[in-house]
């Protein structure tokens, strides 16, 4: 099982490696997004209060879903998603495997948007970094989750581009309010660190319960 | 014969729901006078008699109570409307159909 | 027809309303809300579990009853989401002031109402294999619902707890169970009438199929 995730997510990663379309676009996006909220937001050169935390879950959230779109639909033009499924391989494999693309993909936006929220808002991101990096983590393996499943389940249905964001936000609230609450909690000069430890516990059981439910249901839901 | 119980389920229902409209707006009652009082326990935990609130919480209660009994018949009415409506043209539907293949004049 | 059964029970039931309506002289007016605000979230959370095993049935077992059983119930839950959202804040504007708040309670009643507003719009606008894609929505849908009740309890909320309905005074238990009752009966009125609607649809489905051969 491990060993096919492996290798779905191998190939994934030597495609984009070729011509990094995705990973260019998605990370141009996520940054335009933050700067968006930048001009929007921010006020004779004073940011909102707590606004960095959401503005960060905000564009992580966007970008993520513009990226789950993308990638599934270059794997619809090639129907490489259904050699995939057509291959006597286990099915919850090949979810994990696409599940570690998008988490990386992610992850990757993430390194670059971090930095770019701390300076244009003014937030010490710096504070508790290993905190820091588990809330982000935990909530983008949430989000992923959710997202890989109903983008893999959306790649034949009509208006899938619009029917995904109206399918994942609503499922992933928890995710990113809990993502959100703990990273403004994190940003605080005198943060409670017990607060934000409940919320990455919390972080934690969505994502086993949703990766449990994608799991379970990835087989049922790709075959016609 | 289906499309008679239809329409008795749907008038029984409309008429249930006409005494319910009917029991409700009978029912209101006057506001009881309220009196000064010290700060009362979390509405969370239990329910507190209004008597215990101060006076500047007072607004008048029977707008909105009306608003939400009117909306929930309002809400209830307009769904069995809808799925009668839906219920109907379908089955007209598949009357059309049935006799249809029956003369086996459809094309 | 059963149905005429249950009937002819909400029919005789509803007299016994004015009897209810009497006993809140106690509590502001506005707390009678309280006796069709609490049944429609129990009939709302009701339909999202119903939708979720359907859903579940019906993706693993195949069988298209569950699937009818499953977009019935999903439409009934974003009526009795709706209810329920309506009728809380016109309470909450009298009892806390403001018209919402955006605490655990609220904000996951409303979630999982837009879940379920997302059923409709996957069934309605998603082409072909529709049903399996609500079906999966569903049961992410029913995994929120546990949250949903036990949230006050667990967390800092202005909505009311889950102890206050096992300790209301006897005149109003007898109300609230009385009004719930009768949302009960409605509710599963309305989920027979509408599973109906779909069965008409699945029969005139295979008519058009018969006809193309």
């Amino acid at each position: 099982m491990i060993r096919i995730a492996w290798l779905v997510l191998k190939k994934d990663l030597t495609v984009e490696v070729r011509s990094l379309e995705i990973a260019y676009t998605t990370l141009f996006f996520a940054v335009s997004c933050v700067l968006f909220f930048a001009f929007a937001l921010v006020k004779e050169g004073k940011p909102p209060e707590d606004g960095a935390a959401g503005i960060l879950w905000i564009a992580i959230a966007f970008a993520g879903t513009l990226g789950l779109g993308r990638t599934f639909e270059r794997e619809r033009q090639s129907e490489t998603l259904r050699a995939l499924l057509m291959a006597p391989a286990d099915r919850p494999a090949i979810y994990v495997g696409k599940l570690l693309g998008i988490i990386a993909l992610l992850l990757a936006a993430e390194v670059l948007l971090v930095p770019l929220v701390g300076f244009l808002f003014q937030a010490p991101f710096q504070l508790h970094p290993f905190w820091l990096a588990a809330v982000l983590v935990s909530g983008t393996i949430g989000f992923a989750a959710v997202g890989t499943l109903f983008s893999a389940m959306l790649v034949r249905a009509r208006s899938r581009d619009v029917l995904l964001p109206v399918l994942l936000y609503p499922i992933t609230v928890p995710v990113i309010i809990a993502g959100v609450r703990a990273t403004a909690e994190l940003l605080k000069a005198d943060g409670e660190m017990a607060l934000v430890r409940f919320w990455v516990a919390l972080l934690l059981a969505l994502d086993v319960v949703f990766v449990t439910l994608a799991l379970w249901t990835f087989e049922p839901l790709m075959t016609d | 014969m289906v499309k008679r119980t239809e329409t008795r389920r749907g008038a029984v229902l409309s008429v249930l729901l006409a005494v319910f409209i009917g029991i409700s707006v009978s029912a209101q009652q006057p506001q009881p006078q309220p009196q000064p009082q010290p700060a009362p326990p979390a509405a969370t935990d239990e329910f507190v008699p209004i008597s215990q609130l101060p006076p500047q919480d007072q607004l008048p209660a029977a707008p909105l109570l009306i608003s939400a009994y009117a909306f929930v018949w309002v809400a209830l009415f307009g769904y069995l409307l809808s799925v009668g409506r839906r219920l109907t043209k379908v089955q007209g539907e598949v009357q059309r159909l049935e006799s249809d293949i029956a003369k086996g004049t459809r094309t | 027809m059963p149905l005429a059964g249950l009937n002819a029970v909400m029919f005789a039931a509803a007299p016994f309303i004015i009897a209810r309506a009497d006993y809140e002289a106690t509590m502001g007016l506005v707390q009678k809300i309280f006796y069709y605000h609490m049944p429609s979230a129990s009939m709302f959370l009701l339909s999202a579990v119903i939708c979720g095993i359907a859903s579940a049935r019906f993706l693993f077992g195949g069988s298209p009853r569950q699937d009818r059983l499953a977009h019935a119930a999903a439409e009934l839950a974003v009526l009795f989401g709706a209810i329920t959202l309506v009728t809380g804040p016109l309470w909450a504007r009298k009892a806390w002031g403001v018209w919402w708040a955006w605490d655990v309670r609220l904000t996951s009643s409303l979630m999982g109402w837009m879940v379920a507003w997302a059923y409709l719009l996957v069934r309605k606008y998603g082409g072909p294999g529709s049903d399996k894609l609500a079906a999966g929505l569903a049961l992410f849908g029913m995994a929120n619902v546990p949250f949903v009740y036990i949230s006050v309890n667990y967390w800092r909320t202005i909505h009311p707890k889950t102890s206050v309905v096992p300790t209301l005074p006897a005149d109003m238990g007898t109300a609230l169970w009385f009004s719930f009752v009768c949302f009960l009966l409605l509710f599963i009125l309305l989920l027979r009438l509408r599973v109906h609607l779909e069965e008409q649809r699945a029969r005139l489905d295979a008519l058009y199929l018969a006809l193309d051969e």
